[in-house]
């Protein structure tokens, strides 16, 4: 554990994502911080200023969907890293084979899975088109909203089972939904039926929501045939990365009533939303928030310092991420 | 099916207490003969047997007691409170509802409004449209739904829906009810609605309204549930003080509603209408084209098993 005792004896950590000053105190408590924002340096002089230090930093804290790649070339400015912790699901801003010698930690949150379902009632049942419905004050003018369709009983496919896909499938489940998923390999436990593709996944659910990584195999998972085969009665959830299906196909697509409808996190080019969705009523839009929480924040913030802190001591990491 | 009598139209006769909302089947139509109650002559008001309640418009004992023949009030809806139950009591008429019908409906909505307060999904989603994430920024950090407690008032066939649902989101529930479920039910009963609310950081409103429950959710139900507890209402607008309400929500007496129902539909509190820590919707929880077609099938279930004489689907302990 590092020692409090004088500044020298803290462990470094590169610090290269933006923080709230409570994580920041709760940081320099324990480690020797450089802060890569504050810094106002470019990465390659940070990067260098820090590896130049008698007793060079070993560990670093990266965020997802950050401009910063954890690459080879990363790497070789601070060889002395062998350990980075990164938050949010993904992990396509670090290069895991050239980490693969190095221990990575990642964590993920229920907050996806409650939002991806909060996402799912809301397509459905056009919650919040029904909320604007009534602010406008069209319930007295025009009468009830039109009806919508039930949720419980739907065909639900779900892209990627890991820790937010399944999390996603027992809510369903609760549901009455029948739980269908695609990955790239079957799970040995998992009791739901397996579709060995995307488009095959498509084809047999009402729902089809993309929970999966964004690696090579899984940009544009989403795209013009898998949405032809989700179908006009078909409903598109993504709470995994705005790559991981082709906007272009999905807003033809729903403005051509080739699908049903979506619930979108996630955008190819945030903060900017296709302004198309922006009059359709029958899709729900959220700022890539379903992981934010103000609890999951503060679990975030304790898991990272948990995970450096099990570094340093030699202990295993709490959330550690395997090689490809 | 009664057998037709000799130069008489061979469906049976059912008055309709107000025209129908949600349009009535072919089936129905070619099975029973239909006239508006308030369009029927003396000879027809006094032959109606049977009156089918297509809509939420009051059914008053002055209506009832102008049919003496009445034997049957068939509802579309589960509530009843529109109905006087008394006269019908009094004049020991049966009323059937839409049983379960809208129960998965009901149930999967109230998700969708705990998650849109909550997460601030319907809030969100407007602040997208408006072009704002792009100029003003990530909108602010909502709250977790995972772990919340949940407190259900009426564990019936809604409640218990919505209690295996949020369950499923790792949320304890607990709940009220006239009297304690037998066992194995898993909740944990409160005796009061107050000592409920002041468990829990939801709360759920999925009783019938009646003498017993209107206004049970007054200031000091309100108080107990705290200045982080959420409303969630899809039973009645009467079962909540609403002018309450709105000063609670003003005050941050509680910290958010999402509302279904409204003591005065369509029309509701302006107040409402600002505040981006309420979810409103207009009375649609039940409103599936699945549901529908559901309960007008339970509808004319128990209309033909009553011109049958066969027992009812969906009869109500009045």
């Amino acid at each position: 554990m590092a020692s409090a005792a004088t500044g020298a004896a803290k462990p470094g950590l590169l610090l290269l994502r933006r923080t709230d000053a409570t994580f920041i105190a709760a940081l320099r408590a324990r480690f020797r911080v450089h802060d890569f924002y504050a810094s106002g340096a470019a990465l390659p002089d940070y990067l260098t200023a820090a590896a130049a230090e008698p007793d060079p930093p070993r560990t670093a804290l990266v965020v997802a969907g950050g401009a910063i790649l954890v690459d080879a070339a990363f790497l070789d400015a601070v060889p002395s890293v062998g350990c980075v912790v990164t938050t949010g699901a993904g992990v396509d801003h670090v290069d895991l084979a050239q980490c693969a010698r190095r221990g990575a930690g990642e964590i993920f949150s229920v907050d996806v899975a409650d939002h991806a379902v909060g996402l799912l009632i809301g397509v459905l049942r056009r919650v919040a088109a029904a909320d604007r419905y009534v602010r406008a004050g069209l319930w007295p003018a025009q009468g009830d909203y039109p009806l919508t369709t039930k949720l419980s009983g739907k065909r639900v496919g779900i892209i990627g089972l890991g820790s937010i896909g399944s999390q996603i499938a027992k809510r369903l489940q609760a549901f009455g939904c029948a739980i269908s998923y695609h990955s790239r390999e079957p799970k040995a436990f998992a009791p739901y039926r397996y579709l060995p593709d995307a488009h095959a996944l498509a084809a047999d659910s009402d729902a089809l929501i993309v929970a999966c990584a964004l690696n090579d195999a899984t940009r544009r998972i989403v795209g013009r045939c898998v949405l032809d085969a989700l179908g006009p009665n078909g409903v598109l959830v993504n709470i995994a990365r705005g790559v991981n299906v082709d906007e272009q196909e999905l807003v033809a697509a729903l403005q051509e009533g080739r699908i049903a409808g979506a619930g979108l996190d996630v955008f190819q080019n945030e903060p900017h939303v296709p302004p198309e969705l922006r009059d359709m009523d029958n899709v729900v839009l959220t700022a890539h928030e379903a992981v934010f929480t103000e609890e999951s924040r503060a679990n975030l913030q304790e898991l990272m310092i948990g995970n450096l802190e099990a570094f340093f001591s030699g202990k295993p990491l709490l959330t550690p991420v395997l090689p490809p | 099916m009664t057998p037709p009598a000799a130069g008489a139209d061979a469906k049976p006769l059912v008055l309709l207490s107000q025209p129908s909302d949600s349009g009535l089947t072919p089936v129905m139509e070619g099975q029973f003969r239909f006239v508006l109650a308030a369009d029927a002559d003396a000879a027809t008001a006094a032959e109606a047997r049977v009156l089918f309640v297509p809509g939420l418009r009051p059914v008053t004992a002055d209506l009832i007691d102008r049919l003496p023949a009445l034997e049957l009030v068939s509802t579309i809806s589960v509530g009843l409170d529109h109905v006087d139950l008394d006269a019908c009591r009094r004049r020991g008429i049966t009323v059937t509802n839409a049983g379960a019908t809208f129960s998965v409906d009901s149930a999967d909505y109230v998700v969708g409004l705990v998650v849109a307060v909550l997460r601030r999904v319907a809030a969100a989603d407007a602040h997208l449209r408006r072009g704002s994430w792009a100029t003003d920024g990530d909108y602010p950090l909502a709250t977790k739904v995972s772990g919340k407690r949940v407190g259900i008032v009426g564990l019936g066939s809604i409640g218990s829906l919505v209690a295996r649902r949020l369950a499923a989101f790792g949320c304890p529930v607990a709940y009220h009810s006239r009297a304690p479920k037998l066992p194995p039910c898993p909740y944990t009963f409160f005796p009061t609605v107050r000592a409920l609310a002041a468990d829990s950081d939801v709360l759920v409103l999925a009783c019938a309204l009646t003498e017993e429950t209107r206004r049970v959710v007054d200031r000091e139900v309100m108080e107990a549930l705290g200045a982080g507890g959420v409303l969630v209402n899809v039973g009645r607008g009467g079962l909540v003080d609403e002018p309450e309400l709105v000063r609670c929500l003003r005050e941050g007496v509680i910290g958010g509603a999402g509302l279904d129902v409204f003591e005065n539909e369509p029309d509701l509190p302006v107040e409402l209408l600002d505040m981006d820590n309420v979810v409103l919707s207009s009375h649609k929880a039940v409103a599936t084209v699945e549901s529908i077609r559901g309960v007008l099938h339970t509808v004319s279930g128990n209309l033909e098993a009553f011109f049958a004489g066969r027992p009812l689907l969906s009869p109500v302990a009045l």
